[in-house]
């Protein structure tokens, strides 16, 4: 077999060498004038995939609408792939940043692999807009603010503290249970801010359990929640979990409200077993703003199908880059992040907003509930 | 100790000139950042395998929770890295030791009971172990907070680069290579070859498991003390069970009980993996795992006993050794 | 101590441990006829829950026909991935046929998460039937829980009749011996193996379907996690042994929501582990395994 043998090894090295002197030629002469890359980093891989393929498509609408331009400039995206791994996120930023020299990154998704690109980002100066990443520490580090970075979505305590103001003034709830996975900092940080303001109006939190990533069998937890007869039981986590977690939930007999978060929207929930819930959104897809209404017959021309929550926050995003790229008028990340610092009253899907000092956006949320048919009745709007 | 005999010199010039290869890329900009964390990232795993090998490839202990003393490598050097007021090479070199430290003394402690159980059973046992370790280190930030939990824990100071991976990767083969050619690693291969036979030969099999796994881990655990200074963030997703698997994979693919073919797969391993993403494109980027998976399975079946067999490349045989081979049976 | 808090836990546990002996019997029949810890099992439990799905909501058959038809591909998928990939390997060292079991299971999660094949969303199952619930006492008892429970102890009650009091049944016992002698006694080890492999797979086509209507949802890595308990139940129990993986399984069930009823749902992975361990120093061929005398 020395022939399997010496071919193999020779075949590992030659696509070494190919890959990496491929690669290394590759630097120069892509940075031709007028054109400027935009990288988007999702999973595209692995279990989160719909979530990635979500941004993606909104990225990619949003892009398209521009026509590949902003500015003087033409606009080459990239597309990296961190398959919901830290060190590929790690390896993804690093390769959009040095290999293919985009000037500005969407993404990541999930914030453990958004932490980690934002800290390479930070390091060398390239702007990062993340989506859909909530967790603190992806912005701010300890205490110190990372100015490169920025998010498109709310970070927590704005959603959990309009979920319990929201449970308690309207559905005059007195008691809750919380169930959320404790390895998702999304999950984490609504969970926090609802108990804290829960408890802050009066409320009591008889029961608060977590489960695992992988978990599909809540009875254990759910059997606990049944026994303590909760006004609420609140759910932050997102529509596929939280379509699992309702069914038992129903089967075990427990009567309370569901409540959730903006994970709740999209077309996959289980309407059926989820009608009833409230959650807190960015939008509705019922408002009656022109953005709104626009966005959601552009989306299904283009895929066939309803947009959802990463879908909308993936082409927001997109589209706060494009114009913070057109106002400064040119591809130095540092002149794209002042602008991007400096936006007011951005007309986004998910609700006028600007940034505030540590490049969380502040804008509206609406409370909506679900209905058996699929769609979602709009309660109310409530402004930050 | 081995002294320095013709082979080991050759083998430290030989490094030496591939240090200074890589380091004419990166200044010539042939090797760009992105291809040189590649690199970086081969290396670390490259250490961490060698470790595996000498567990599994050359003692015979099926070992499927390796990813755990990873993770408690990284963890304890990161946290050491973090806590202490002042930053700076001692601080990294403290840090590795501790990792390395911590690594070796719960292999150590979980050794001594579990290495009683045979093969597969050895396995899901590690394997369990490696569980308890994730959710343990999911739960981290109850005990202290720095740990960060299942949020993830940041700002380890990003001390090592290229010249102290290459180091220590260097300084593992040699401890390695020393390790398996001296009558310790004698003892172990006669115990992977069959341990009754080796029990009454006089051998103390206990202890010499117990050595290889220790020292096993302790590899693991600088491996991860090396990934928490080169990569900014730790999770403890980094560390689960399917991460024991890409070691043993290396392990496997590489030829068990060669210590060469471990270095070799976990270059290609890694620089195919990242490889993939440049070559597969945008249209075809959820294909990589599938392209993956599918040179995975090929290469086994085409090579059974991994790309190296048991065999050593000539530089890693000390002088007293003629030809290139192992004890011959089995592997 | 409140024993309708109790009550209802144990069902939970029960529930959960007979889910985990449907997957755990499949990893059990091919270990002990190939020594082989086939990974790939949960992922062919994924494909059957998939086509489960499919044939009942995108091409209209009723749900016995969707299961059988499940049954049958999954069962053409066992039986090829054993042909190409395990059964070149098959008296090669056990860890080589291994990764190639892991690489069969990332194959198949990633291939079929590609947009044309299943695609990553994840599906919401309907259930075919109208949920009932029973209540004795305070306690509540589903049509859903009965059905599983019914199912697995047919599968049980078959397959120990299968194994014991069939020609088949015999050949797979004698295989599971010796490869060689068996072969020298008339029997055809290849053929063995692949009905072997079919019924193990058909079993994990039943299981995941049921699966999917107790948790109904399903996307292309479900089989992970469910996959690496059952497993570990299965070698908890005595791998190789079909009662064993039944008694695995039940136990691992019970641990894991007994500690997120009482201890902590934090936890419940590490006890249930670190339980696993404990019983394997004690029982190093796990609880109802034989230590086999090894001649020297």
């Amino acid at each position: 077999m020395r022939r399997a043998k010496l071919l193999a090894f020779s075949l590992v090295l030659v696509f070494l060498a190919g890959v990496v002197f491929g690669c290394g030629g590759q630097q120069a002469g892509t940075q031709k004038e007028q054109t400027i890359k935009i990288g988007l980093m999702a999973p595209l891989q692995g279990n989160v995939k719909t979530f990635g393929e979500s941004v993606q498509k909104g990225f990619e609408l949003a892009l398209e609408e521009a026509g590949y331009k902003v500015g003087n400039f033409k606009i080459e995206k990239v597309i990296a792939d961190d398959r919901n791994n830290s060190t590929e996120a790690a390896n993804a930023a690093t390769k959009l940043i040095d290999s293919d020299k985009v000037v500005a990154i969407v993404g990541a998704v999930t914030s453990k692999c958004t932490v980690p690109a934002s800290e390479i980002a930070q390091a060398r100066g390239v702007v990062m807009i993340s989506p859909t990443s909530t967790a603190a520490n992806v912005t701010v580090d300890k205490g110190k603010r990372k100015d490169f970075i920025f998010r498109a979505c709310f970070i927590d305590p704005f959603q959990g503290t309009v979920a319990a103001r929201f449970a308690v003034n309207e559905l005059k709830a007195k008691t809750a249970a919380i169930l959320y996975d404790q390895g998702n900092d999304y999950t984490v940080g609504l969970a926090k801010a609802f108990k804290d303001e829960f408890e802050k109006l009066g409320g009591k939190v008889l029961v608060e359990e977590t489960y695992a990533e992988g978990d599909k069998d809540f009875s254990a937890v759910l059997t606990t929640v049944a026994q303590k007869n909760p006004d609420i039981l609140y759910l932050p986590d997102y529509y596929n979990k939280v379509s699992l977690i309702g069914q038992q939930a129903r089967d075990k007999g427990i009567k309370a409200k569901f409540l959730g978060g903006d994970g709740w929207d999209s077309a996959e929930l289980n309407f059926k077993v989820m009608a009833g819930g409230y959650f807190t959104a960015h939008y509705s897809k019922d408002e009656p703003r022109e953005a709104v209404r626009n966005w959601v017959k552009k989306f299904e021309a283009k895929y066939g199908s309803a947009p959802d929550s990463f879908a909308t926050l993936g082409y927001d995003a997109t589209k706060m880059l494009l114009k913070a790229i057109e106002t400064a008028g040119s591809a130095d990340p540092a002149k794209i992040r002042d602008a991007l610092a400096a936006l007011k009253d951005f007309p986004a899907v998910s609700g006028d907003m600007r940034f505030d000092a540590n490049g969380n956006p502040i804008k509206q949320a609406v409370v909506l509930q679900v209905q058996e048919d699929g769609t979602y009745k709009y309660i109310s709007t409530i402004q930050p | 100790m081995r002294g320095f005999d013709r082979p080991t010199l050759a083998l430290c010039a030989c490094a030496a000139a591939v240090y200074i290869l890589v380091l004419l890329a990166t200044v010539t900009g042939l090797l760009n950042p992105y291809w040189q964390r590649v690199l970086d990232q081969a290396l670390i795993m490259g250490i961490g395998a060698l470790g595996l090998n000498l567990i599994y490839g050359f003692a015979g202990q099926f070992s499927i929770g390796h990813a755990a003393f990873y993770g408690i490598g990284a963890y304890t050097a990161g946290l050491t890295s973090k806590l202490l007021p002042v930053a700076g090479i001692p601080t990294f070199l403290l840090a590795l030791v501790a990792g390395t430290a911590a690594a070796a003394l719960v292999a150590f402690l979980i050794g001594l009971p579990v290495l009683r159980l045979k093969s597969d059973y050895l396995g899901i046992a590690t394997l369990g172990f490696g569980i308890m370790v994730k959710v343990a280190l999911d739960n981290s930030n109850r005990l202290i907070p720095e740990m960060g939990g299942a949020t993830g824990m940041t700002g380890v100071p990003q001390t090592a680069n290229f010249g102290w991976i290459f180091l220590f990767a260097f300084l593992a083969i040699l401890v390695c290579r020393n390790f398996v050619f001296s009558g310790v690693g004698r003892a172990c291969m006669a115990i992977r070859e069959d341990e009754i036979a080796a029990d009454t030969m006089g051998i103390n099999t206990t202890r010499y498991k117990l050595i290889a796994f220790t020292l096993g881990c302790a590899l693991a655990g600088l491996a991860g003390g090396l990934y928490a200074h080169r990569y900014p963030f730790l999770h403890p997703s980094i560390f689960d069970f399917l991460a024991s698997f890409d070691f043993l994979i290396i392990v496997v693919l590489g030829g068990l009980g060669s210590l060469t073919g471990t270095i070799v797969t976990a270059l290609g391993w890694a620089f195919i993996l990242e490889g993939l993403r440049v070559v597969l494109g945008s249209s075809f980027v959820d294909w990589r795992g599938v392209i993956y998976a599918v040179i995975l399975i090929l290469v086994i079946l085409l090579r059974r006993q991994g790309l190296f067999g048991n065999r050593e490349a000539g530089l890693l045989v000390p002088a007293f050794y003629k030809g290139g081979k192992h004890a011959a049976a089995g592997g | 101590m409140d024993w309708n808090y109790f009550a209802g836990q144990v069902i939970n546990g029960l529930q959960l441990g007979l889910v985990y002996a449907l997957i755990a019997l499949g990893y059990t029949m091919v270990y002990g006829i190939v020594k082989l810890i086939n990974f790939a099992h949960g992922d062919v439990f994924m494909v059957g829950a998939f086509i489960g799905y499919f044939g009942f909501v995108h091409w209209g058959l009723p749900w016995p026909l969707a299961v059988l038809v499940s049954m049958a591909v999954c069962a053409l998928l066992g039986v090829t991935i054993e042909r190409v990939a395990y059964r070149p390997l098959r008296y090669a060292p056990r860890i080589v046929a291994l990764i190639s079991a892991i690489g069969v299971s990332f194959f198949l999660e990633y291939f079929c998460s590609l947009s044309f094949v299943f695609g990553a969303d994840y599906r919401i199952v309907p259930r075919p039937m109208e949920d009932v619930v029973w209540r004795l006492g305070s306690v509540s008892v589903t049509n859903v829980q009965v059905l599983i429970m019914v199912v697995v102890m047919a599968m049980l009650v078959l397959l120990q009749w299968l194994v014991y009091r069939t020609r088949i049944g015999a050949a797979m016992r004698t295989v599971s011996y010796d490869h060689d002698t068996a072969r020298l006694m008339g029997v055809d080890v290849d053929r063995t193996i692949s009905i072997t492999f079919a019924i193990g797979s058909a079993l994990a086509a039943v299981g995941g379907i049921l699966y999917s209507i107790a948790y109904p949802q399903i996307d292309t890595f479900m089989g992970v996690i469910p996959g690496l308990k059952a497993f570990t139940a299965a070698v908890l129990g005595g791998i190789g042994l079909i009662p064993g993986a039944v008694l695995g399984a039940l136990i691992m069930g019970q641990v894991e929501v007994m500690t997120a009823a009482y201890i902590s749902s934090q936890m419940r992975d590490a006890v249930a582990f670190a339980i696993l361990i404990l019983v394997l120093l004690v029982r190093p061929s796990g609880i109802l395994g034989r230590t086999e005398p090894e001649k020297v």
